[in-house]
């Protein structure tokens, strides 16, 4: 198999563009898949400080890798969740790659911050582990991002990950969703913006541009994740893609073309019935954040008015 | 040849089939969810095995909060 450019031979191949690359186009091809998201919708002007949500695994890692290389000025932020030996080690790749490229990565330690970590959280509050992580997630990326003023939190959410969440919401049309979903979402009172440049490569592709860049991250599947409905998603969409290449990515553009712009009045609504969290000032539709919430039945505390931030 | 397999790791001995592809196959491994990494470096699906190879199949899927 030779590469599409140079007639090199090739490292990969990519069914849905009917190419394959060798090592160096292929970098340049993730490069440019970058850039030009960045550029269509916008999401990153040159002169602004990113934040880069980072797990140690190779979307978020490969996310930081390709911003810094196209000149961004871009640190990162790992959330230490407590999920046993999986953190230790997501952690230990996220500081590993910082040392090693002379990243500046901030740590928060959900327990030691708040007093909780994603096992007991999700337990004690009766929520799916997955929907703990991601509320605690959420929350700490954006008050990090505003308590240390960065313009954008930048996520590595890719095109599998758009794809399946799409999935998900139209199986269920969650048409609040469906007109959030989208690759920007804009800065608001008590809301950092939010990009995903990630959103035109394959999370197959994020693993081979880590391997070819020498970037060592977690291979492993967090524990917690394993069965969940994401996945399965993602099983049902590969089945698709594996007879119809291309199917994943015409999904999510054929969406961002012409459907999600009919769901945003929506979502645009529920944003603007938001009111300040009592406890915390973030924004929630109710009296308090549904973070605080979580914590306060994590801890068996209740939820102190104006506690954090 | 040796191949290695990921969540969990493991190792199965096995024929050397006639090429990448063929393995993917043989092992009901669907290509869009796992990339193959042949002696430390990254292999295509057209590129022949033999049985001195060790190949690394390893899944890209990931799926838990974003």
């Amino acid at each position: 198999m030779k590469c599409r450019r140079c007639r090199a031979p090739a490292v990969i191949d990519i069914r849905r563009h009917n190419a394959a690359f060798c090592r160096d186009c292929f970098l340049r091809h993730c490069r440019e898949q970058v850039r030009r998201a960045i550029d269509d919708f916008r999401m990153i002007q040159p002169s602004e400080r990113v934040l880069v949500a980072v797990s140690g695994g190779k979307d978020s890692l490969g996310l930081w890798h390709l911003l810094r290389g196209l000149g961004y000025d871009v640190d990162g932020l790992y959330v230490g969740l407590g999920i046993g030996e999986y953190s230790d080690e997501s952690g230990r790749f996220a500081r590993a790659y910082a040392d090693e490229h002379g990243g500046k990565l901030i740590a928060v330690d959900l327990r030691d911050a708040y007093g909780f970590d994603i096992p007991d959280g999700s337990r004690v509050a009766h929520r799916a582990p997955c929907s703990a992580c991601g509320l605690s997630k959420r929350y700490v990326f954006n008050d990090a991002a505003i308590a240390h003023g960065y313009d954008v939190v930048a996520t590595g959410h890719n095109l599998d990950d758009e794809a399946a969440v799409l999935f998900g919401n139209v199986l269920r049309w969650e048409t609040e969703y469906l007109g959030r979903q989208h690759p920007v979402l804009p800065a608001a009172p008590g809301f950092a913006r939010k990009v995903k440049p990630l959103v035109r490569l394959g999370e197959r592709e994020l693993a081979a541009y880590c391997v070819l860049c020498g970037i060592d991250y977690i291979v492993e599947e967090c524990p917690m994740a394993v069965g969940n409905r994401h996945l399965g998603y993602k099983e049902s969409l590969n089945a698709i893609e594996e007879r119809s290449p291309g199917t994943k990515a015409a999904f999510v553009a054929g969406f961002l073309e012409r459907a999600q712009p009919l769901f945003v009045s929506e979502a645009t609504e529920a944003r603007a019935d938001l009111n300040e969290c009592v406890s915390c000032g973030a924004p929630t539709p109710g009296e308090y954040c549904a973070f605080c919430r979580m914590r306060a039945r994590a801890v068996g505390e209740p939820i102190v008015v104006g506690s954090a931030r | 040849m040796k191949v290695v397999l990921r969540n969990p790791r493991r190792e199965l001995d096995v024929p050397a089939p006639r090429n990448v592809g063929q393995l993917l196959v043989n092992l009901d491994v669907v290509p869009e969810s796992v990339l193959v990494i042949r002696n430390d470096t990254l292999a295509t699906h057209d590129e022949s095995l033999s049985d001195a190879d060790v190949v690394e199949i390893r899944p890209v899927t990931s799926g838990g909060a974003r």
